[in-house]
């Protein structure tokens, strides 16, 4: 068992699509991140009393679900439903019903709101006689943290293993190693991973009240950064186990993945980014990699002056002064409970497209962060990229993407 | 599904006339009255002052029973992976943020908004007993305690060390509670390890299954199984009280059920 442990069991990405601020599916979201365009602007949300720069997702109100799904009809399914459609997923979806049958397609997603903005809306509209809520609420299938896995359960008619991880800001990064696991131990032979979060009052009063939220477009690694940037995103990946020893041209691997506590503080970081350190090492322990084979790491990098220097520190103790890092939050806003899997499909896409991203937003490198920051893209080859996600409560995430399945190989003594 | 066998070490309980593992062994099994007395919750000693003052029902309830189920296996806890899982997380705090989101002065209060993340108590936990292992915080409506002993059985047998499930649920309070009827609150702590040599508590081996959920004798513990998600846990506690052979259906996905067998 001990050796299973450290047995690199890397999965096959069939399929991968991310739809964010920057535009519906993979083509605009790389098209953003080679002009270095930011999807950012200042902007009002729903009924909220002040401005801050937003990554919204355009359209949304206009996408209402199909009449068959209209229990589930909110702004976090009608995100899942539209990011669904991009990049042929459904149909790799489908294919892969097809091919093992509907109880051995696992859903495993995260979030960190799923639909609470439809309560938000029903708290104002209740009776003011009883405190009743409208009729028409349905909390099941709208704001209950599960709402989101079963949608697109129910969407693709799956009779499989299915939850919903809520762990703040790495919620679904961690769901790629729930699918290794359950994949592992012959429970599913396929999975729809992914996460989607959405504009909610929570949320955009919640970091208000932390005075995190930065009145500029977030400036991640900046000198003068000061606090995030909201987005909202949907991103999805379907994984296979891989085929010993038949791996094709184009093709992707989901190669490891590794998960940490803070146990510090609730809301700020390990000031030397121990649990972040401990994400990466693990994940580069499962991937059977050397710090060396890290080509590009997709930040956390949220902008806040404490967060980027932990990360920094730990990225630093991890992988050196060399590698090129970079955060893509400049572009898409922090999509926090869905950051995890949005970033991993840039991570995806930086393998797929031989570019390391150059942060946007960014004017002055804070000298105090001593990573291999990019400003600019960088055209090279990339074997393997790692992408972490760390959030509230110290839960941290570190995943790893790469061009080949990696051999198991034990890497500590 | 290939079945899963996975020893329990350990077990916390704390819900309604259920105060505590060993209190709960006679009316899980009949041999004493079972009587919904509401549970009394103790204060969280293990977290720093400041903390301490942060956390309501459904933090203190997770931490009990999941230091409960730790000691009861004679395990650090400081060294165990957790699997959290709840319907609704801390439900009081997110009324007390729908209510103020829809008030005139919207201001919300940071440790209110901290709170509203579902792996809150993961993240007290954590710092309470500085375990810097994996931990996951998660949900699947009715289905999410089952949900839970599956996530946990799995990282068991892929990481072949101990880890321990924290399954909790609190009632919301009005108006939600009427759409979300969550009858009581009960937190069930459990610790999995590989199964080899005796077993502690009980060897389990879970497969999924077609059959109809396991329903208790006692009309106020199966109706305690139905009102409170975490509650589905019953019938499998049950088994493990009365350190018998049996089989119990736990509900999970309809109609994907979970069969569980158990060895003394």
């Amino acid at each position: 068992m001990a050796a299973e442990k450290r047995a690199g069991a890397a999965l096959r990405v069939r399929a991968y699509t991310l739809t964010t601020a920057l535009g519906a599916g993979c083509a605009p979201a790389l098209e953003a991140l080679r002009r270095g365009r930011s999807g950012l602007a200042l902007s009002r949300f729903e009924t909220v009393e002040f401005e801050s720069p937003l990554g919204e997702v355009q359209g949304l109100d206009a996408r209402p679900l199909p009449a068959d799904f209209a229990a589930f009809d909110c702004r976090n399914n009608r995100l899942a439903r539209f990011a669904l459609g991009q990049d042929g997923f459904e149909d790799a979806v489908r294919a892969a019903v097809a091919r093992h049958g509907p109880s051995r397609v696992g859903v495993f997603l995260g979030t960190s709101t799923s639909g609470v903005l439809a309560s938000e809306v029903a708290y104002r509209q209740r009776d003011p006689a009883t405190g009743a809520l409208p009729r028409d609420h349905d909390y099941r299938h709208t704001h209950n943290v599960y709402s989101l896995g079963d949608f697109v359960r129910r969407w693709f008619g799956l009779s499989g293993p299915a939850y919903v991880v809520s762990t703040a800001c790495s919620s679904s990064a961690k769901v790629f190693g729930s699918a290794q696991r359950m994949i592992a131990c012959g429970l599913i032979d396929a999975a729809i991973v992914g996460g989607v979060d959405s504009f909610c009052l929570t949320t955009i009063y919640g970091f208000q009240s932390l005075q995190l939220l930065s009145p500029r477009p977030c400036r991640p690694y900046d000198r003068e950064r000061d606090g995030i940037s909201l987005g909202e995103g949907a991103a999805f990946a379907l994984l296979e186990p891989a085929a010993p020893g038949k791996s094709g041209p184009g093709e992707m691997y989901f190669t490891g993945f590794g998960e940490s506590c803070d146990a510090h503080q609730f809301s700020s970081p390990h000031p030397q980014g121990r649990g972040a350190r401990i994400a990466m090492e693990e994940a580069l322990r499962r991937a059977g990699l050397a710090p060396a084979d890290i080509d590009y790491v997709n930040l956390h990098g949220t902008a806040t002056p404490s967060n980027d220097a932990a990360e920094d520190q730990a990225v630093r103790a991890v992988l050196g002064t060399t590698v090129p890092c970079s955060s893509t939050k400049g572009h898409t806003g922090h999509t926090l409970g869905a950051a995890g899997a949005v970033e991993a499909a840039i991570a995806m896409l930086a393998l797929e497209s031989s570019t390391a991203f150059g942060g946007t937003g960014t004017r002055e490198i804070d000298p105090d962060l001593r990573c291999n920051y990019l400003l600019a893209n960088l055209e090279r080859p990339i074997r393997h990229a790692i992408s972490n996600s760390f959030g509230f409560g110290g839960s941290n995430c570190s995943l790893v993407f790469s061009r080949t399945p990696v051999p198991a190989r034990r890497t500590d003594p | 599904m290939k079945p899963l066998q996975v020893d329990i070490a350990g077990i916390g309980l704390l819900g309604p006339g259920l105060p505590g593992w060993g209190g709960s062994v006679g009316p899980l099994t009949g041999g004493a009255p079972f009587q919904a007395v509401p549970p009394v919750l103790p204060p969280v000693e293990a977290l720093p002052p400041a903390e301490r003052r942060r956390v309501g029902v459904a933090i203190r309830l997770a931490m009990t029973v999941g230091f409960e189920a730790a000691r009861d296996a004679g395990a650090d806890p400081a060294r165990l992976p957790t699997v959290f899982s709840s319907t609704g997380g801390d439900t009081d705090n997110c009324h007390a943020i729908l209510e103020t989101l829809s008030s005139a002065d919207r201001s919300l209060s940071p440790t209110r908004f901290q709170n509203s993340v579902h792996n809150a108590p993961a993240g007290y936990w954590s710092i309470a007993t500085r375990c810097e292992a994996a931990s996951t915080s998660l949900c699947s409506f009715d289905a999410t305690f089952a949900s839970a002993l599956l996530e946990a059985a799995v990282q068991v047998l892929s990481d072949g060390g101990a880890c321990l499930l924290i399954a909790y649920d609190t009632p919301y309070p009005e108006p939600l509670v009427s759409l979300r009827p969550i009858s009581h609150a009960m937190g069930v702590g459990l610790v999995l390890r590989p199964a080899a040599g005796a077993s502690p508590r009980g060897r389990l081996t879970i497969r999924a299954t077609g059959d109809a959920p396991t329903r208790l004798a006692d009309p106020g513990l199966d109706s305690l199984r139905g009102s409170t998600p975490v509650g589905r846990s019953l019938p499998l506690l049950r088994q493990l009280a009365a350190r018998e052979r049996g089989r119990v259906v736990i509900e999970y996905l309809d109609p994907m059920h979970l069969a569980v067998e158990v060895e003394p």
